[in-house]
């Protein structure tokens, strides 16, 4: 079995992300980035199912500018075969990753699909259930657990509830936890292996996909902070102020 | 035009995110709607009826919806969706496993997150863990959206009388079977919708630690919750977090135990109404959102709070 690892390159978790002063997005310029976490766990998981003699190959796919070639060799140096890079200036919703990723899995049939619950930059949590839905397929959606058997998947999933299984016929998408497992460091030998590894390059127009994003956005502001608060010096005092002064106990 | 609420629900009550789904949903346009989808559910949709804010209920009573799987679910909402300027969902792990399926189906974009209606086709989402605010316009048709619950207050439950209108079923497409779930403890309340809510983090130290955060809790009504680093680290279930990638929550009062204050911990709990902090490093982050701030040792400082809170009688 082939496995498709979605790989989408944001800005670094540990960045302080600022507003820009025109009101158009945030601050890109001179920031560190990094493959999306949710992703790294997604990465990990293919890299552990070909190492359980489970698939055969990890492809590792990232849409976007040409720096998204970085991202795809992150995921090359933890292990994953090849890469494909389907390069593009244009803003890129989730609507429009979903279509381009399903035009190049149905190009390359992969037997599982994995991708992260959400990306940390539009925190969108859209992606994976959209490209399960364009392709037809089910969709295991924040994944804990992952059992793949030949006709279907067991997928421990992480609800509001608590735990929920499902089981899933094969081919699936399943998108990635935080609980799934934790992703390994590429080693240094690894990532000069990476830099020999093949990327395709695809652009939408060749797999004939309308990329254009759907919603426009008007602006990006930053939110209201929140007033500086005071320090107390003891728990009675914290409870007097709760009670007397809050209102709220 | 009318919106479509798609209920959260257990195919015996309503959940509470549905009903600030309807206070959104009336936002963008008077005629709200809610879908009722299930198994067994008539109650759900006789509790929808009486939402004063609810016009109109669809209820769907079929096996194939007795767990509600996307798979199932999401070709339902297409079908109903033509008549409708919008179709809701709560933005929780329900909402959010169901709404881009369904949206993609529709080949519409998908909202996710709405904390505010501007208009009937414009909202505003946060991105980038709540650092920044996005106002996007939807040209679609039908918008799918699912609704951040803390935003919005809860619709009034009862008051209303819809007439409940038995509606058709889209059948099971046969991708995904529901096998069972771990439900967490039930005793306390719901975390999302609590008024009050003790988390506590990396600081505990032990899962059975948790049990100081349970006492205060106990006198406070209060939800427990958690950082990402206490659930990983074993010492609670996963439907604790609190934060960017787990639950977001408002409440009346967050009172935050050895949790350093991560932005991805604060994008869950900066909206609430009064922070507590509790950390012995007066130089934790947590502190720039606490209203009130306390530099100590969570364990002295947890079994003094339960003794304070005795003493006024809580
Ligand atoms: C993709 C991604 C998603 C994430 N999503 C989330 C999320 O949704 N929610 C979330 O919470 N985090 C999330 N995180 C993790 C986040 O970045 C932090 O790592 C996490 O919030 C830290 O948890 P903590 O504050 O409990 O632990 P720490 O940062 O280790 O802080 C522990 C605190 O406890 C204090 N302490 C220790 N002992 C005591 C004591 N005896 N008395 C008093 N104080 C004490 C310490 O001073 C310290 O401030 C995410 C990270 C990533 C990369």
């Amino acid at each position: 079995m082939k496995v498709f690892v979605a790989v989408k390159r944001v800005i670094d978790y540990n960045v302080k992300v600022r507003v820009k002063a025109d009101g158009t997005g945030v601050e890109t310029a001179n920031v560190k980035m990094s493959m999306n976490p949710f992703d790294e766990i997604g990465v990990e998981e293919a890299l552990r199912l070909r190492e359980a003699g489970k698939a055969e190959e990890v492809v590792a796919v990232g849409l976007g500018p040409r720096q998204c070639q970085e991202t795809i060799r992150t995921a090359l140096a933890m292990g994953a075969d090849r890469g494909i890079h389907v390069k593009t200036d244009a803003e890129l919703q989730p609507l429009a990753v979903a279509k381009l990723l399903k035009a190049v899995i149905e190009e390359e049939r992969p037997g599982l699909v994995i991708l992260g619950k959400q990306a940390i930059d539009d925190d969108s949590s859209q992606t994976g259930q959209m490209t399960a839905a364009l392709l037809g397929w089910p969709q295991a959606t924040f994944a804990s657990r992952l059992d793949i058997g030949n006709e279907s998947a067991r997928v421990t999933r992480e609800v509001d509830g608590g735990l929920e299984t499902v089981d899933v016929k094969m081919p699936c998408v399943v998108t990635t936890d935080l609980r799934l497992n934790e992703p390994r460091y590429a080693s240094l030998p690894n990532i000069m292996k990476a830099k020999k590894k093949p990327i395709d390059e695809k652009t939408p127009e060749e797999l004939g996909v309308d990329a254009a994003p759907r919603l426009e956005t008007l602006r990006v502001t930053e939110p209201p902070g929140r007033e500086a608060g005071i320090k107390v010096e003891s728990v009675a005092e914290l409870v007097d102020k709760l009670r007397n002064e809050a209102g709220v106990i | 035009m009318a919106v479509l609420v798609v209920a959260e629900h257990d195919n015996a009550e309503l959940k509470d995110p549905t009903f600030n789904t309807v206070t959104a949903a009336a936002e963008i346009d008077d005629d709200a709607h809610v879908l009722v989808a299930g198994a067994g559910c008539r109650a759900v949709a006789d509790a929808a009826a009486a939402i004063a804010a609810v016009r109109k209920v669809l209820l769907v009573d079929d096996a194939a919806y007795e767990h509600r799987l996307a798979e199932a679910m999401a070709p339902l909402l297409v079908s109903l969706a033509d008549g409708y300027d919008a179709v809701l969902a709560p933005a929780d792990t329900f909402g959010k496993d169901l709404m881009p399926r369904a949206a993609a189906l529709a080949d519409a974009a998908q909202i996710s997150d709405i904390q505010e209606v501007v208009s009937p086709d414009t909202f505003v989402r946060p991105i980038y863990a709540g650092n920044a605010l996005a106002t996007v316009r939807s040209p679609d048709a039908t918008k799918f959206m699912t609704v951040r619950a803390t935003a919005f207050a809860a619709a009034e439950a009862t008051g209303g009388a819809a007439p409940v209108e038995e509606t058709a079923s889209a059948g099971d497409p046969g991708l995904s079977t529901y096998v069972g779930s771990e439900v967490s403890g039930k005793e306390r309340p719901e975390l999302a919708s609590a008024r009050v809510v003790v988390s506590g983090g990396r600081g505990m130290q032990s899962g059975d630690n948790f049990r100081l955060i349970e006492n205060v809790a106990d006198r406070l009504g209060a939800a427990v919750g958690a950082s990402r680093a206490a659930v990983d680290a074993g010492f609670v279930p996963n439907d604790y977090q609190v934060g960017q990638t787990g639950k977001i929550v408002a409440p009346e009062l967050y009172v935050a135990v050895g949790i350093s204050g991560a932005i991805q911990h604060l994008a869950g709990m900066k909206d609430s109404k009064v922070i507590v902090a509790i950390n012995k490093d007066e130089e934790a982050p947590i502190f720039q959102v606490a209203d009130f701030g306390l530099v100590a040792d969570l364990f002295d400082a947890l079994p003094e709070l339960e003794k304070e809170l005795e003493k006024i009688g809580l």
